[in-house]
């Protein structure tokens, strides 16, 4: 009888335990997000949620708080390390789904999975001491540019890309490749015109999410982009992203600035939480299917 | 068995809390003095501190960077007794209680391969506001002058507002960078380049590449030539503190302010100053 009791007191409270734990991760988030709004809205209801987006001028010294060439400064560098990253990512992808032998994808799976655990700022660091050099000599400029970022982000969003999309490919049934083979494709076809389009949300999803890590990404931008606040007009001009410039000033701002720098994070959680739920939406409308 | 170990569980927190109960009134004893602020004025700090742990061991003095800002906000907020600044206070700062610990030349650094020795503060002004583009127009090789600058609200910034560009800002296309440290690395790495630091990080420095400090209005940057008055690119290091300090805070603070204390500043690269109290 005791016994019983204390068997069903046990279970239900470790049911609560978990449950307030789980709260806690929930909460969290909540304390962020709202500390974020309360903290930049103000400064975003002072300038003027237009004036603030579209704004060309960011000098919070002279009470000026544009982060246009910011955005756009976030925009390019991602842009470029999409344009880099995710060719590579799918073909990786596909080679390590269907061409690699047993005993390379031994070495090819821990070798992306350490690619993830590299720390940003040991990016950076590289980038800095060799990629901006490079560009630097071969290009002319000063080698902090648009460039310099998009090459380095580019290689970082590989595993998420990678793992993502060779899973979504290795996931199909198969009868689908089994079908291809069958009627007479060649290896190439099917992977073509069967699998891809077949895995196509999920590769989708991999790359949405590592276009968000791109764009949330602060350290290695910090450390190679030069982040001049202004509208770039080449590849080797020097830009800010939105992350720079939250942890570029943060350690001496005070006042609006501050409110400012907050300001910029809303716009940062905005693009992010858009992203991140575009690729929840895509992943969950291949589940119904 | 189950109930043993639960027995031993409530036996254990107990005795970590009454542990914490007796560091809590022993930490009453020691003195322990918080510095945060600047990460300008905190490499000087550091060096201090550690001479100051020798001289006085019962002491315990610990240093954070952070920025100027985060300084005035710790200080506010009771985290530090002491906030290190590399900018003037502003005018919502001035109940703060304040003393110049030391003065910090600013000085203008180009590579060392750049035939340049010598800008007016016009030229360097010029320069900045990008009205000037190439190294050949002050004097140089033909080349695109890469501006780099520090980010907004940083000390060194203003300074270099304030006293070189007057009422003309800034171009948005110089490149910034977040430490004197980095600016440094840069302009030594690129023969188109030209920043700004601190004077003392501007000299030679062991294990690092040169940088080439540029004279104004052909006055070189030294400490004597800030002393006497013909080279005028300098700001103040503050300590601040949320009111009047005394004990150990003072004590510390007393102690930067002595001959002592000053030479070692002097030998690390800034100007001694008197100790004006302005409040």
């Amino acid at each position: 009888m005791k016994k019983k009791f204390w068997k069903k007191f046990r279970d239900r409270l470790s049911g609560r335990i978990f449950f307030i734990l789980a709260l806690s991760t929930i909460s969290a988030l909540v304390v962020i997000t709202v500390f974020i709004f309360v903290s930049g809205m103000p400064l975003i209801a002072e300038v003027g949620l237009f004036s603030f987006i579209f704004g060309m001028n960011w000098s919070p010294s002279q009470g000026q708080f544009g982060i246009l060439p910011m955005i756009v400064g976030t925009v390019s560098v991602t842009l470029g390390a999409a344009l880099i990253g995710i060719p590579v990512g799918i073909c990786c992808s596909i080679f390590m789904a269907e061409f690699a032998p047993a005993k390379m994808q031994v070495i090819f799976r821990p070798a992306i999975q350490l690619l993830a655990g590299i720390p940003s700022v040991v990016y950076g660091f590289w980038g800095m001491i060799f990629i901006v050099p490079a560009i630097s000599s071969n290009l002319g400029g000063l080698g902090m540019s648009i460039l310099a970022g998009s090459i380095i982000l580019g290689i970082m969003i590989l595993p998420t890309i990678i793992s993502i999309s060779e899973v979504s490919i290795i996931a199909l049934p198969r009868h689908y490749k089994e079908g291809a083979l069958a009627l007479g494709m060649t290896h190439w076809q099917t992977i073509l015109r069967v699998q891809l389009p077949a895995a196509k949300s999920g590769i989708v999803a991999g790359v949405i999410l590592g276009i968000g890590r791109a764009v949330g990404e602060t350290m290695v931008v910090i450390m190679v982009l030069g982040n001049a606040v202004a509208m770039p007009e080449s590849i080797l001009d020097s830009v800010r992203t939105l992350t720079t410039n939250i942890g570029l000033e943060m350690g001496y701002a005070s006042g609006a600035h501050q409110q400012a720098l907050f300001a910029t994070g809303i716009v940062l959680f905005v693009i992010i939480m858009i992203l991140n739920i575009t690729a929840q939406y895509i992943t969950r409308k291949k589940v119904k299917k | 068995m189950k109930r043993l170990i639960l027995i031993l569980i409530i036996m254990l927190s107990l005795g970590l809390l009454s542990a914490c109960a007796d560091s809590g009134a022993s930490g009453e004893k020691t003195t322990r003095v918080v510095v945060a602020g600047s990460t300008s004025v905190k490499p000087y700090v550091d060096i201090l501190m550690e001479e100051y742990r020798f001289l006085y061991p019962h002491n315990s003095v610990s240093v954070q960077g952070g920025g100027s800002s985060a300084g005035v906000r710790a200080v506010r907020s009771g985290i530090a007794e002491i906030g290190m600044l590399s900018r003037a206070l502003t005018a919502d700062e001035q109940d703060l209680w304040s003393v110049e610990i030391a003065l910090d030349g600013l000085a203008i650094i180009i590579h060392p391969d750049n035939l340049v020795n010598n800008l007016t503060i016009e030229q360097v002004r010029g320069i900045y506001t990008r009205s000037i583009t190439n190294w050949s127009e002050v004097g140089g090789h033909d080349a695109k002058i890469h501006i780099i600058s520090r980010e907004e609200g940083s000390g060194t910034r203003s300074a270099f507002q304030d006293l070189v560009m007057a009422d003309e800002f800034i171009s948005q296309r110089a490149v910034v960078q977040n430490s004197n440290g980095a600016v440094r690395q840069l302009v030594s790495g690129n023969r188109d380049t030209i920043g700004f630091i601190s004077l003392g990080l501007a000299e030679h420095q062991p294990g690092m590449r040169d940088v080439k400090a540029l004279m104004l209005d052909g006055v070189a940057p030294t400490q004597e030539n800030v002393l006497n008055g013909s080279y005028g690119l300098y700001r103040a290091f503050l300590f601040i503190s949320a009111q009047e300090p005394t004990g150990a805070v003072r004590h510390f603070i007393d102690y930067i302010l002595s001959d002592s204390g000053q030479e070692i500043l002097m030998v690390e690269g800034l100007i001694s100053v008197s100790g004006r109290i302005s409040e």
